[in-house]
């Protein structure tokens, strides 16, 4: 299965390696390095590389390339979901995925990388059983370790790996029992021109931060489960539960994961919390353009919208940006020609609005197409979608549980054509 | 020597400067744990860095038997780095690993065989291989686990010792546990994954294993499963296709192989799956496996996917692009899914423009091509030209939109990007062919572009076009070929060979007007640099010019030249892609990776179905291997009739007996007959108890053989981890005489030590906040070759958690939620009261298809009151079967309803006020209704 790991950074060196089986020389990556070097952006490096006698197999997540060599026959899907696994537990671990994060901590993702695949098969993926083999860095814990000469890795054995339910570690205590749960929706929408929808669909999720003692069993039920078209599980929910009675049963980890994720289908019409009155033209003559965008608000459900921003890919033709905003501030980045405006809260008394003029590089034919704006935004205490967690019971356990539910909309791939 | 005065200050600064390899050799050897953690994170710091430490191997080896177990984890990280450089001091650990193969504690048990099998050294082949056999009969499963990890490790250290591993792969394939079962396919799959027909047996247990095996295991075993399928069943659409398929159905009508159906039905569910391995494994199985009508299940999932990280994007379309081209309909709803963002990668962009090609057809193609108008203004030109050709092939695929995308192409070359026009001229003359003579004004268009564009493919479809319809436009085309000629010298080569073309063609049609600019073409040509033009000259005009030499070639030149030509078929890439399992790299790429399986064709005719039955016979003999002898589980059971429990135990046993009695059986229906007397008067039960004992033996024998028997007894302690003592417990389902809220536990021990084995009691018990135990009294001693028995009591509070506690040995007691219950006597109106208070959230409905063996209401109680102690309730409907019992700790009702109706569907109902346990019920019932 999987051969070797290199991780690489963006300027193109390899800062750590790893074999599970016999060594592979690092000139192996060169494949890599000319097919980065092909494609422009490095978002565009095919993720899946052909080599006379390897494949290369690479995620790219931050700025850091995760490359993975295999020998033979194996599910892309397989290394790809693995890769981005590993990235997870750094991120978990480290509370960043950057390249300084894995330099200062060299030895302790050694040792994850060996416990989560044995000769290139996963062994340990479950987040809890790892921190029971190897506990996360704290600044507390390596103070003590210099003085003391303790170590990072756990003296007892994870007893996790060997239960039916090895997600969730074996005695689990805290004096604050809670459980909280945050349900985060995404709209994905294209407008056009006219700030008709082409399309649109919501994205949600459930994150949970569950801190119980002992085994508890939780039961999360929904008002209006109905609404879900379809869905995802971390794998401690119980299917069956959710087929016949549309409740969530799980004992779940402990600490942070995330429940489950769903998708509200674009049947039902999907509230579009704001709208985009945009005029952005490139003049025949001369070398300039013109842009006026305002933004009001649509379908929020009476809460307010926050983090407004829009984000412009321009032209490369487009030099600068003359503008001037009713409301927060952009910023034109020369060298990538993004423009970004951002917005902050949204006062649909006085509505923002960004205009100016653009100056456009002499000499060089006016841009065929308008480019499409992005917008970001948030609003608190609102589902967008309606749904709504009736109840969370638990059973298993005496002590009650403090409990909690947030809720959160943001825009996800939210993108306006001009 | 600087750590020998190891003040604080000075171990700083270590953590700074660099070290020598000498520096860090010496606090190897230092006798402080601390400096050689330091030295070794260090050491490993530089492997990660991919730097070479191989000389520091003698030092680093000799501290892989250190106590402090983060050294001992580096040192492993090393060894298995660098033993295979150096094999001969690699053995100087050897023993090590030896030793703890033999640990008491299954993880150190578990490390030893991993890194022992890690270390690529040949010389250790045979120590492996022992070590791996030994593994496989270890009674842990995760150390089963890790052997199953050891042997493709061993099998690509030596591909000899094939037949030996296959052997150990064969066994941990009929292992039960769901941790085994991911790991040893996997070993499967490397080591033989041609031996299909081992596994038959395990075919319905790996099935039923999947839902609760890891996510990774969960992709190899359905991988697998898929490449069993193919070879096993027949083709479910086999109706579909050709006439000569359909003559065959229609003698034999399809019936789906019902291991078929579970493998569909039991794998569905992993399509909500947060692993996108694990989706896309499920949607290639339904893909390759399903009728056509139940794949559409997976075009939802797919699309979920498309939320996920950009790699998985490219993958999951890149599958949707094959599947979309033989099964359209399933995608189409989600169409709008597939719409592209100007923020998409480029490779994502032009997958997706693959599948709404692939998805466009008479009813959606004009919303596809106002969305595709959108996409031709992108900056991204790699994209626009993509779509131009995409375009080009919604033309060809429908009629109807062929001359609206011929005029918008046409409009398109009038755009300031060359690509553009480029692209768009090449695709406009793949859509001429098709109906030229109605588009002259067209080409008459492109040859004016000549003058303007320079991309060498546009410019020589372009003068194709000229040349095969110059009868179209016979003014402009003889111009055309003049400005050619003199820019010839400076064409590229595809332009060049083009610019002979038109002229033979012209020079055949219209040679008054061409024949000297023809001449002076292929003048120019007969010197060019590159040989295939001055050969393609050569060639055409010893065919076109007639001279005396020239032979009857000539007079055919026309022919060759205008003959009519096939319009070009506009396909996708991924047509016939679906050869390859989806989801696999080699379907990716396209083309065959190193150690790829085929997926097989259907067969013709089903192979033998029985090949899967698993006699359950064979699981008890299997047991009663394990267990040391066959005497060994006889004994087990029935020793708890020899003692003085007999009478109550007969009691409720036949009490769940004659709940049972429609007395067709005439075994059990004798014996329950009996101990019903036995238990109307006492004195009448003292005397019938020799005959009964009799009796109950057959009986429980012929229970025993069925595998039935209604008490169930579990391995407590094996006889080889237990050192000869061997313990194995039943749940009696009587009640605990001294505490009514326990649950009773019966104990078997046999000493199969030549030394007697002395006071055997119960330490150090570890239980869970609020369940107790009653410890059994201490047996003093037991001989050799003897057997005792005990009971004790446990309360487990109505939960499953384990009561774990010390019999020399660490052991743990976990009950089945069946067996955390007692019967109750209800009469039918009390049960229907009871059910009715028990409704909403406390009632659990389940639908279910009986195992064929048990669609009688015999089968069923039976069933149903071994999985759990319940009693049966009288009922007047014979397709309805309801049982009661209260939880053992807190009493809670617990009702079960069975209710059959045509053809095996039925309807299991469970209400109780702890749904924790209602479900757990639920799940096992159904396990032992179905199974």
């Amino acid at each position: 299965m999987i051969h070797s790991l290199f991780l690489i950074n963006q300027s193109g060196d390899i800062f750590l390696e790893k074999h599970w089986k016999s060594v592979i020389g690092r000139s192996v990556c060169d494949y890599f390095f000319e097919a980065k070097e092909k494609a422009v952006d490095p978002e565009n490096v095919a993720p899946v590389l052909q080599t006379p006698h390897h494949y290369l197999i690479s995620i790219l997540r931050g700025k850091l390339f995760f490359l993975s060599v295999i020998q033979t026959e194996v599910p892309p899907l397989f290394v790809i979901e693995f890769l981005h696994r590993v990235a997870d537990t750094f991120q978990d671990y480290f509370g960043d995925c950057s390249e300084g994060v894995i330099k200062d901590n060299l030895v302790t993702v050694y040792e994850l990388l060996e416990e989560m695949l044995d000769n290139g098969f996963p062994l340990a993926t479950e987040s809890n059983v790892l921190k029971e083999m190897i506990r996360p860095p704290t600044i507390l814990r390596s103070v003590v370790n210099t003085l003391t000469g303790g170590s990072n890795v756990g003296d007892t054995l994870p007893t996790g790996q060997l239960s039916n339910i090895p997600w969730r570690r074996a005695g689990v205590k805290y004096t604050n029992n809670e459980a909280y749960f945050d349900v985060i929706e995404e709209i994905d929408a294209i407008l056009d021109k006219s700030g008709t929808t082409v399309c649109a669909e919501i994205q949600g999720v459930i994150e949970a931060c569950v801190r119980l003692t002992g085994m508890p069993d939780l039961t999360l039920s929904f008002m209006n489960p109905r609404l879900l078209d379809d869905v995802s599980f971390h794998p401690c929910v119980r299917f069956k539960r959710w087929e016949s009675e549309r409740v969530l049963s799980f004992i779940p980890p402990d600490g942070n994961f995330t429940l489950m994720t769903y998708h509200v289908s674009s049947q039902n019409l999907v509230a579009i919390p704001v709208y985009v009155k945009q005029n952005i033209s490139f003049f025949e003559t001369g070398p300039c353009g013109r842009l006026d965008i305002t933004i009001g608000p649509k379908q929020t459900m009476g809460k307010t919208v926050e983090g407004l921003m829009v984000t412009i890919h321009m032209p490369k033709a487009v030099l600068s940006a003359n503008l001037t905003a009713t409301q927060g501030n952009y910023s034109y980045d020369l060298a990538t020609k993004v423009l970004v405006w951002d917005i902050g809260k949204l006062n649909p008394q006085k509505l923002p609005n960004l205009r100016g003029s653009l100056s456009m590089q002499a000499g060089v034919p006016r841009p065929e197409e308008n480019p499409s704006l992005n917008i970001e935004l948030k609003i608190q205490q609102l589902a967008i979608s309606g749904l709504k967690v009736s109840r969370l019971d638990m059973y298993g356990e005496k002590y009650k549980p403090f409990k909690g539910v947030k809720y959160v909309t943001k825009a996800g791939k939210f993108q306006v054509r001009t | 020597m600087i750590w020998k005065s190891t003040s604080d200050s000075e171990m700083f600064f270590l953590s700074i400067l660099p070290l020598r390899h000498d520096d860090l050799k010496e606090m190897l050897d230092s006798n402080k744990d601390s400096l050689k953690l330091e030295a070794m994170k260090r050491i490993v710091a530089m492997i990660a860095r991919g730097k070479n430490a191989s000389d520091l191997f003698p030092a680093v080896v000799k501290n892989v038997a250190c106590k402090n177990i983060e050294v001992k984890k580096l040192v492993y990280v090393y060894l298995v780095r660098y033993a295979e450089e150096q094999q001969d001091l690699a053995l100087l650990s050897i023993s090590t690993f030896q030793r703890g193969l033999k640990d008491p504690n299954q993880l150190i048990r578990a490390s030893a065989l991993r890194v022992l099998s890690s270390i690529r050294v040949t010389i250790i082949v045979p120590i492996m291989m022992l070590a791996i056999k030994e593994a496989a009969s270890d009674m842990s499963p995760y150390v089963r686990k890790t052997a199953a990890h050891a042997i493709p490790k061993l099998y690509s250290l030596d591909p000899e010792q094939k037949d030996q591993l296959i052997e150990v792969i064969e066994k941990l394939l009929a292992d039960k546990t769901t941790l085994v079962a991911g790991s040893v396919v996997m070993a499967f799959e490397e080591v033989c994954p041609e031996r299909i027909d081992l596994i038959h047996k395990n075919y319905r247990k790996l099935c039923n294993l999947l839902i609760d095996v890891e996510e990774w295991g969960q992709v190899v075993i359905i991988n697998m499963l898929t490449r069993y399928a193919r070879t096993q069943f027949l083709n479910p659409n086999i109706n579909e296709g050709s006439a000569e398929a359909m003559a065959m159905a229609k003698r034999k009508p399809y019936v789906m192989d019902p291991d078929h159906r579970l493998l569909l039905r039991n794998t569905k569910p992993l399509l909500q799956s947060r692993n996108a391995a694990v989706v896309m494994a499920v949607a290639q199985l339904y893909f390759h496996l399903a009728p056509k009508a139940e794949v559409g299940v997976i075009a939802k999932a797919l699309v979920r996917l498309l939320r996920s990280h950009s790699e998985v994007q490219y993958v999951v379309l890149q599958n949707v692009a094959t599947m979309t081209i033989k099964r359209r309909g399933m995608f189409e709803p989600y169409l709008k899914s597939f719409y592209i963002r100007s923020t998409d990668p480029t490779q994502i962009k032009v997958l997706k423009l693959e599948v709404l090609t692939n998805l466009a057809n008479e009813t959606n193609i004009s919303t596809i091509l106002r969305e595709f108008q959108t996409y031709i203004k992108s900056m991204d030109k790699d994209f626009v030209a993509a779509t131009i050709q995409a375009i080009g092939r919604c033309a060809t695929n429908i009629g109807e939109v062929r001359d609206t995308c011929l005029n918008g192409l046409v409009q398109l070359l009038s755009n300031r990007d060359e690509l553009v026009v480029a692209e768009s001229v090449v695709v406009i003359k793949k859509l001429l062919q098709m109906q030229p003579e109605k588009h002259s004004d067209i080409i008459k268009h492109m040859a004016k572009l000549t003058d303007n564009i320079q991309v060498p493919m546009a410019r020589a479809s372009i003068l194709w076009l000229i040349g095969e319809y110059c009868e179209h436009v016979p003014k402009i085309a003889p111009d055309v070929l003049r400005k050619m000629a003199k820019s010839f010298t400076n064409e590229e080569d595809i332009v060049k060979l083009q610019i002979i073309n038109l002229a033979a063609k012209l020079y055949l049609t219209n040679s008054k007007q061409t024949k000297l600019l023809t001449q002076y073409v292929l003048n120019l040509a007969k010197y060019d640099q590159n040989y295939d033009i001055r050969d393609r000259a050569r060639f055409i005009r010893q065919l076109i010019v007639p001279t005396e030499k020239s032979g009857a070639l000539s007079k055919y030149a026309k022919k060759l030249f205008l003959a009519l030509k096939p319009a070009p078929v506009l396909e996708s890439p991924f047509k016939d892609r679906d050869h390859f399992q989806l989801g696999s790299l080699s379907h990716l790429l396209n083309a065959k990776a190193g150690g790829y399986q085929e997926l097989p064709d259907w067969p013709e005719a089903a192979p033998d179905p029985s090949v899967r039955n698993v006699e359950v016979k064979e699981s008890v003999r299997a047991c009663d291997t394990q267990c040391g002898s066959d005497n060994l589980i006889c004994q087990t059971f029935l020793s708890p009739f020899d003692s003085d429990l007999f009478s109550t135990e007969s009691d409720s046993a036949s009490g769940s007996e004659s709940g049972s009695g429609s007395g067709e059986e005439s075994g059990s229906g004798s014996a329950s007959e009996e101990s019903e007397e036995g238990s109307d008067s006492e004195e009448e039960e003292e005397e019938m108890e020799k005959d009964n004992k009799k009796k109950t033996k057959i009986e429980f024998k012929k229970q025993v053989q069925e595998s039935e028997s209604t008490v169930k007894s579990y391995e407590l302690l094996h006889r080889i981890t237990g050192e000869g003592l061997s313990v194995e417990y039943c749940f009696s389902r009587q009640p605990f005489s001294s505490d009514a809220n326990m649950v009773a536990v019966q104990m078997q021990f046999t000493n199969n030590s030549t030394s007697e084995t002395k006071s055997l009691h119960m330490e150090d018990v570890k239980l869970q906040s609020g369940m107790r135990v009653k410890e059994f009294a201490e047996i003093e001693s037991l001989p050799a070759g003897e057997s005792a028995t005990a009971v004790m009591g446990i309360d487990f509070c109505d939960s499953t958690q384990a009561a774990n506690f010390q019999l020399k040995f660490f052991v743990s007691i976990q009950p089945p939620v069946g067996e955390l219950m007692q019967p109750v006597f209800l009469t039918e109106n009390e049960f229907k009261k009871e059910q009715g208070q028990l409704m909403g959230m406390n009632e659990i409905t389940e639908k279910l298809t009986l195992d064929i063996k048990c669609r009688n209401e015999h089968a069923i109680v039976q069933r149903v009151t071994t999985t759990a102690n319940l009693s049966r309730v009288p009922c007047g409907s014979d397709k309805e079967c309801r049982f009661a019992g209260r939880t053992v700790t807190s009493g809670s009702l617990v009702l079960v309803t069975v209710v059959t109706k045509d053809e095996g569907a039925t309807q299991l109902t469970v209400n109780c006020e702890k749904m924790v346990i209602g479900t757990m019920l639920v799940k096992d019932i159904l396990l032992a209704l179905t199974q």
